[in-house]
């Protein structure tokens, strides 16, 4: 009879030979197996001491960019939190008071942000939406915690310092900035 | 008089300090060289390649709170790991560590004991070694320790008799139950005291008294007393703290006491090929005699570990079916061959 899907396979169940039923080659080949593995290169990265090398489009830890001259970028515009799948972001703004030029770029900025880092997904929305080149995500790692309340990261560790620049230009790929150059988006003009 | 107890003293004090610690580091050797087959690195944190390991997990042991059940039978919970720890450490007494030393002009040979009878009193002394599993299995009060214990005992008293029967073939040749005799036997060298060690004679034997060692020490594939993965932890279920100890280092001492035993009637024992043709001194053949003797030790514990990390577990029919129904008729077929080769060769 033929088998509605044309998948079925005879069953073939022979008598076991000799060389089967004395087990003893079985078990030679399956310790030339073991042995074999004893001296093959261990898969293992020694984690504190060797760090595995992240892809060049790895999503991590996000950071708050400064312009060339130590400005904050973000102008608190709530895009990437409209953006943000897992409502992960928040922040409230604020205007920018006369003397605090050097702090932030523009009129507006964010007198708090927080990114809930529990809930984000690492998808790069943020990144994405920002029409001010302020948010990126980075290669570092967000690091563990006893407490939940340690997972909203504020200002404090989103901000890169000014002496202490995080590198983003692998986030700025090509594609990145054409696309970041197409007027016809609205948060691109 | 005083200076042979001190003597004998001292050995006894060394054996039992060598036999700690080499249960002591079969313990990390089997998880390094678990990690190495599963191409992993294994414990390399404390200390340099992770050798203080063994200690960081006796403190642990140690520290550990010690539970006994509440409807424990408290006595025999106790006496059970000690049973399995003092008949592990007992069968040492008879294994010839070494040949002899001669300090002095005074003769000293690396043995306790040189019983007539020492491979009758190891297998006594092994057998003894399924109480403390029973015991242990039976005073915990639990299901899964009761049928780890039960099936312990039913296995090692199946695979006594196989273990039995493929010596009685090697004792025909040998003609003796010393242990240092069969050494003396297989004496290596060339010219009118060539011998070949016993495995080339025996080599049927030699593989149903390793089979059968396998399944007297409980180790995979016929570790089905303690199997994990259906008896949670078998006979040891209940136990924690130092009494788990207790019995893991009866294991891993009977594991070495097992490989010596191998190493002894098979292959050798503290002889190594052309002893006698390198012109050495007596002293000198003794020492490289007792080096060669860990090594042949070390090989199979390390062979014990390597076929751990191998095979899967037997079904329990599949283990006694082999027990009964393959083992001890080619022991029975191998001392019926041995007997008649010896009578074609005239050599009885």
């Amino acid at each position: 009879m033929k088998s509605l899907t044309g998948r079925a396979k005879v069953l073939d169940n022979p008598k076991m030979t000799f060389k089967e039923r004395i087990y003893l080659p079985a078990i030679i080949g399956g310790i030339t197996i073991t042995l074999r593995h004893l001296f093959k290169r261990k898969a293992t990265i020694r984690y504190p001491e060797e760090k595995r090398t992240f892809s060049p489009v790895w999503r991590g830890m996000h950071v708050l960019k400064r312009d060339d001259n130590g400005a904050e970028r973000c102008t608190a515009c709530g895009l990437c939190a409209v953006a943000c799948p897992a409502e992960a972001i928040t922040m409230t703004a604020a205007e920018r008071k006369p003397g605090e030029e050097k702090l932030y770029r523009e009129e507006k900025y964010a007198a708090t942000y927080e990114i809930n880092m529990l809930r984000c997904i690492f998808c790069g929305l943020c990144e994405e939406a920002c029409p001010k080149e302020a948010i990126f995500l980075t290669d570092r790692l967000v690091s563990t915690d006893y407490a939940r309340d340690g997972f909203i990261y504020g200002k404090d560790k989103l901000v890169e310092p000014v002496d202490k620049r995080v590198d983003v230009s692998k986030r700025q790929t090509p594609n990145v900035l054409e696309f970041k150059k197409i007027k016809h988006y609205r948060h691109n003009r | 008089m005083t200076s042979f107890f001190i003597y004998k003293a001292i050995l006894v004090v060394v054996v039992f300090g060598i036999m700690l610690m080499a249960a002591m580091y079969s313990t990390y050797l089997e998880r390094k060289v678990a990690a190495f087959i599963q191409d992993r690195v294994g414990p390399n944190r404390a200390g340099p390649f992770g050798i203080l390991q063994p200690l960081a997990d006796g403190i642990k042991m140690f520290m550990k709170e010690e539970i006994i059940p509440e409807v424990a039978n408290k006595t025999l919970f106790i006496v059970g790991p000690c049973i399995a720890m003092l008949t592990a450490i007992m069968a040492g007494v008879v294994i010839p560590w070494g040949g002899e030393l001669v300090i002095n002009g005074v003769p000293y040979v690396l043995q306790i004991i040189d019983f007539d009878f020492g491979l009758l009193y190891v297998f006594g002394v092994v057998s003894l070694g399924v109480y403390g599993i029973m015991i242990g299995g039976w005073a915990s009060n639990n299901k899964f320790s009761l049928f780890g214990a039960i099936r312990a005992s039913a296995q090692m008293i199946s695979y006594e008799i196989a273990m039995g029967l493929s010596i009685i073939a090697l004792i025909m040749m040998t003609g003796t139950l010393s242990l240092r005799e069969i050494v003396e036997f297989q004496a290596g060298g060339t010219g009118s005291t060539w011998n070949f060690w016993n495995v080339v004679y025996q080599p049927l034997g030699f593989l149903l008294f390793l089979v059968c060692a396998f399944a007297e020490c409980n180790r995979t594939p016929f570790d089905l007393p303690e199997s994990e993965t259906e008896l949670v932890g078998g006979y040891h279920t209940e136990y924690s703290s130092m009494k788990l100890g207790f019995y893991l280092f009866a294991e891993y001492i009977n594991m070495f006491i097992s490989s010596a035993v191998i190493s002894t009637l098979y292959f050798g024992g503290t002889n190594f090929p052309f002893m006698n043709d390198l012109g050495l001194s007596q002293n000198a053949i003794t020492i490289l005699g007792t080096l060669a003797f860990f090594i042949k030790i070390g090989f199979f514990v390390f062979f014990y570990m390597w076929i751990r990390w191998t095979l899967p577990r037997f079904r329990y029919d599949q283990l006694m079916y082999l027990g009964w129904r393959v083992l001890i008729p080619l022991a029975i077929a191998n001392v019926a061959i041995t007997g008649l080769v010896m009578i074609l060769t005239d050599r009885i």
